[in-house]
């Protein structure tokens, strides 16, 4: 869970929905961040176990923040900014990138 | 010259990565006449030193620092450059006609030029210690981030555990924001100090960043934070989030609770792009970490090719704008726009800058070298992150044969998931070399292919050219790709 630090200016609202429900962020935000804010614990689970998994690195490199956006999988939450409408999904189980090998 | 095979030139120079040193390398470079391009994958350039930096909110900014802030006036000096400037693109292939693939509002672009800059900037160690997989593990490096991108800091209590300049300051950044730090466990060996002695008369030349560094520790321990040194036996404990953290430290074993551990163990050249060009590498002891080799104006082992910053050697922010600046001077004399006097004349403070910078990286090294336990992990201790495999499991692989960590691969899909070795891959490479007993640089490294993250099948069939000229895909199959086989 992480909150926003207190004193800073307000910027505009961005509307998106994680798994159906609505989330409020604030413009400029990556997805990760607001994930974050919005207080989801995991942002998926590994094809292997099923172990919960959240980010480790947000700059793109551990891709332990894949979501779902606008219907495409596999993105980095980490590394796209928020919009308005966006319609993100957690990432349950083997990912579709698995079928390669 | 034969335009029909070959994709038309778009530019004269293309830097990838817009931290300081690819910040500095395109002002450069456009500053001297080269028609010059910089891409980057971030909504906004900075790198993730300066992440954000025109954008952070000021309160945010002034929290996080003086050196922070500088990053904007490398941004202003870029904006009056006149290079262009490719945000939120995506490089994920360079083929050997130096030809750049890029994705950018999921549609492929293609640009090429005869002189390329890489500057890929630095990572993060992974700190692979049992339970480092839960969620509430984060990298300090991650939580600075999180500030600097959307100024939010982890809600409950915090523990900092590991080594290097960069987790004191994050524990000191933290403190200012009001987040309940309730430990500090710093894990490098005592012997680590010994070690560091040999380079501190050489480190006291650069006196104002020690001082800096001074300052920030009296703040921690201002703060009365609880602080715990030379710890080993690191273990986060939880089910599926993080509870707390365990460790031994001075003769007794620990226990802290905590909702959030951020872990740091330095941080390491980012050699995605240099791997997937086949440069020629070397393991660096000091660092324990591959560097990629170059010459003084940043010129790899192949032609056209210079890597700046810290994707080459890791030397800070400062020194990444100086090599950045070495870099574009560089590529303007091999277009033939400097002669080599001029060449000369204009490096001269680039390379005075550079070198004021080095001064202190062995002392810092050699204090913060991470302890044998994190670069070689105990045999329960998962690796590779996304495929699941553990340290034993490597060490078992090489008793069976497995000479390199691309037959590991092969065995155990260690390094195959969807972050294609960038967390797993130093580590692996030095499990490797202790169980068979050679030298990093012949156990070598995994082989990257493009592309370099996942691309969207759609985005292929975009592939455009800005020029008209026949587009070309160098599609190789790669493992997180999508394909039928």
């Amino acid at each position: 869970m992480f909150r926003r630090i207190e004193g800073q200016a307000p910027r505009r609202a961005v509307s998106l929905a994680i798994e159906g429900s609505d989330v409020q962020a604030r413009e400029g935000d990556t997805l990760a961040v607001a994930l974050l804010q919005a207080g989801v614990d995991h942002f998926r689970e590994t094809p292997v176990s099923g172990a919960p998994r959240a980010p480790l690195c947000l700059m793109g490199v551990c891709f332990d923040c894949l979501v779902e956006v606008d219907g495409v999988a596999n993105v980095q939450a980490c590394m796209v900014t928020v919009r308005d409408g966006m319609q993100v999904r957690l990432q349950h189980g083997a990912r579709h990138a698995e079928a390669a090998t | 010259m034969n335009e029909t095979t070959e994709p038309a030139m778009t530019h004269d120079l293309i830097v990838v990565g817009a931290g300081p040193a690819g910040m500095a390398a395109a002002t450069a470079g456009a500053n001297l006449g080269l028609k010059t391009v910089l891409v980057d994958e971030q909504p906004n350039v900075g790198g993730q030193i300066y992440r954000n930096v025109a954008a952070c909110d000021a309160k945010v900014a002034s929290l996080l620092g003086a050196d922070y802030r500088y990053g904007a006036t490398l941004q202003q000096k870029l904006g009056g450059s006149g290079a262009e400037v490719r945000r939120e693109t995506l490089v994920w292939d360079v083929a050997r006609d130096l030809t750049v693939t890029t994705l950018q509002a999921g549609r492929a672009l293609q640009l090429r030029a005869p002189q390329l800059i890489a500057a890929t900037g630095a990572m993060e160690r992974a700190s692979p210690i049992p339970g480092w997989t839960l969620p509430g593990v984060m990298n300090a490096g991650a939580a600075q981030i999180a500030m600097k991108s959307g100024g939010v800091v982890p809600a409950g209590r915090v523990v900092l555990a590991g080594g290097g300049p960069l987790l004191l300051l994050v524990a000191s950044q933290l403190l200012d924001a009001g987040v309940d730090v309730v430990a500090l466990v710093e894990t490098s060996p005592g012997s680590n100090r010994i070690a560091a002695l040999r380079h501190a008369p050489a480190a006291l030349r650069a006196w104002g960043t020690l001082a800096k560094g001074l300052k920030l520790m009296q703040r921690l321990r201002a703060a009365k934070v609880p602080w715990h040194v030379q710890a080993s036996d690191l273990a986060v404990i939880g089910q599926t989030h993080v509870r707390a953290l365990s460790f031994r430290a001075g003769g007794a074993s620990h226990r802290i609770d905590a909702d959030c551990v951020l872990l740091h163990h330095g941080v390491i050249p980012n050699t995605q792009l240099s791997r997937l060009l086949r440069l020629a590498h070397r393991w660096d002891d000091r660092q324990m970490a591959w560097h990629v080799m170059t010459d003084a104006f940043g010129q790899t082992s192949m032609p056209g090719v210079r890597m700046a910053g810290d994707g080459t050697a890791i030397a800070g922010a400062l020194a990444a704008e100086a090599s950045g600046e070495l870099a574009a001077l560089g590529a303007a004399h091999a277009m033939g726009q400097l002669d080599d006097i001029e060449l000369a004349r204009r490096a001269a403070p680039a390379r005075r800058a550079l070198t004021g910078q080095l001064v202190l990286r062995p002392f810092l090294d050699e204090l913060y070298r991470p302890p044998r336990w994190i670069t070689e992990p105990a045999d329960d201790t998962v690796v590779c992150r996304c495929e699941e495999v553990s340290a034993g499991r490597v060490r078992e692989m090489a008793r069976m044969g497995c000479v390199g960590p691309n037959q590991t691969k092969f065995f155990s899909r260690c390094g195959m998931g969807p972050c294609q070795g960038r967390i797993c891959g130093n580590v692996v490479t030095q499990i490797l070399a202790a169980e068979l007993g050679h030298a990093p640089d012949s156990v070598g490294a995994y082989r990257i292919r493009a592309p370099l993250k996942p691309v969207p099948l759609g985005a292929l069939s975009s592939l455009a050219n800005p020029t008209g000229a026949a587009a070309t895909v160098h599609a190789e199959p790669a493992p997180t790709q999508e394909t039928a086989e």
